[in-house]
């Protein structure tokens, strides 16, 4: 078993996919560098801490990104707004089985400011307009950082995020919450809450997250696998039904004060003790009841 | 931010085929070391970017160290670092020339 959480991006790349067959587009010794930090004195990465490329997963051709989330908590900044664009853009040309991205990253690139945010919307339309080609984005969720800001949208403009109990997920990260709202909103240093509120099986039972898997790089491919011959309903029934499940889903659950209210209300039983379950146990407790 | 170059002659672990390698994360305490071949007349390049000013006696040693380990030759040798101490500069550095070199050292 090989941890996806402790490992980085590009290793997560190297057991992900098929062995060897990853070719990496604009690798560190093109050194596309984001100039913004060297003017503000701060070391760059090689590859701007997003590694892109294209490789086959169980035989079928994929593209695929994987931002560090080591180097600046895998923020997006231009150039690496820019590489997972061209990525999409590639993909809308080449048409692979499906684009899978590894996201770790807390957002936007807060050095780069507009030019990131501009980069994330950019991402943002490409997704949208690569799934309407009909070629699917799968996210995978598991890294460090967590999948927030900027980057949390993108996930939910995707066709399916694949999660685990260690991936986050979320607009406004833990520490931004408690910063505008105060520590009685939110207390970003209460792992267990931040992991109740944010973390992969509150993702995965309320539906955001497609799947959950254990802490494994296997567990990741296996699932991204079994995605590939989805066919997303990109209708637009499907998406009024989305629309009114979403408002079912606040009228339900828009007062409880903690997610663990929201498990009770789902008819799960013993909520409290849902967070120390294994992934397996988590699926078989959790089965027919999440949204 | 500081720059630095340092420049070793003399060595004999030249693989001008190899591929470019990186090791490591431009995180706290670590750094990135990226070896590439390149036609530099037999010499190793180190060119270092630091966020840290004023090391550059122990980046010099540091690096002298590696080199007696690893002599390479017609390579260069780039680092991004955020105040790495000299022990995880050093593995750092042994990573990335054990992979870059491969099995047939």
């Amino acid at each position: 078993m090989s941890s996806y959480y402790e490992a980085s991006a590009r290793e997560r790349l190297q057991n992900l996919l098929d062995p060897g067959s990853f070719q990496e587009f604009l690798p560190p010794s093109a050194r596309a560098q984001s100039p913004h930090l060297l003017q503000l004195e701060t070391p760059a990465a090689f590859d701007d801490g997003v590694i892109v490329g294209t490789a086959t997963l169980g035989g079928a051709k994929v593209l695929a990104a994987a931002q560090e989330g080591g180097f600046m908590g895998g923020a997006v900044g231009e150039v690496h707004g820019a590489k997972i664009v061209g990525l999409l853009e590639r993909a809308l040309d080449e048409r692979p089985a499906a684009v899978l991205l590894l996201v770790e990253s807390g957002g936007v690139r807060l050095h780069e400011a507009n030019a990131g945010l501009i980069a994330v919307s950019e991402i943002m339309r490409a997704v949208l307009a690569l799934r309407s080609a009909g070629v699917p984005v799968f996210v995978l969720d598991g890294g460090q950082f967590g999948c927030f800001g900027g980057m949390g949208i993108v996930a939910r403009l995707c066709d399916a995020v694949i999660i685990s109990e260690e991936g986050r997920l979320g607009l406004s990260g833990p520490e931004v919450i408690e910063t505008t709202c105060g520590v009685e909103e939110f207390d970003s240093r209460d792992r267990a809450l931040v992991w109740r509120t944010v973390g992969g099986k509150h993702r995965y039972l309320l539906g955001e997250a497609k799947e959950i898997v254990a802490d494994d790089i296997a567990a990741f491919r296996a699932a991204a696998l079994a995605l590939l011959d989805a066919k997303p309903d990109l209708s637009l029934d499907a998406l009024a039904a989305e629309h009114e499940a979403l408002g079912r889903r606040i009228e339900r659950f828009g007062s409880a004060a903690d997610a663990t209210d929201i498990w009770r209300a789902m008819g799960l039983e013993n909520p409290e003790k849902i967070p120390v379950l294994e992934a397996d146990d988590f699926r078989a407790a959790t089965a027919g009841r999440r949204l | 931010m500081e720059k630095l170059t340092y420049e070793f002659q003399g060595g004999t672990f030249s693989r001008p085929k190899n591929e470019a390698k990186l090791v490591g994360v431009v995180g706290s305490g670590n750094l990135e070391v990226l070896i590439e071949p390149a036609d530099l007349q037999g010499r190793c390049v180190v060119e270092v970017l630091t966020a840290a000013r004023g090391f550059g006696a122990i980046w010099q040693a540091v690096i002298a160290d590696f080199f007696a380990r690893y002599p390479l030759a017609d390579a260069r040798v780039s680092i991004n670092d955020v105040g790495a101490t000299p022990a995880v500069v050093s593995l750092r550095l042994d990573q990335a020339a054990e992979d870059f070199l491969g099995d047939a050292q």
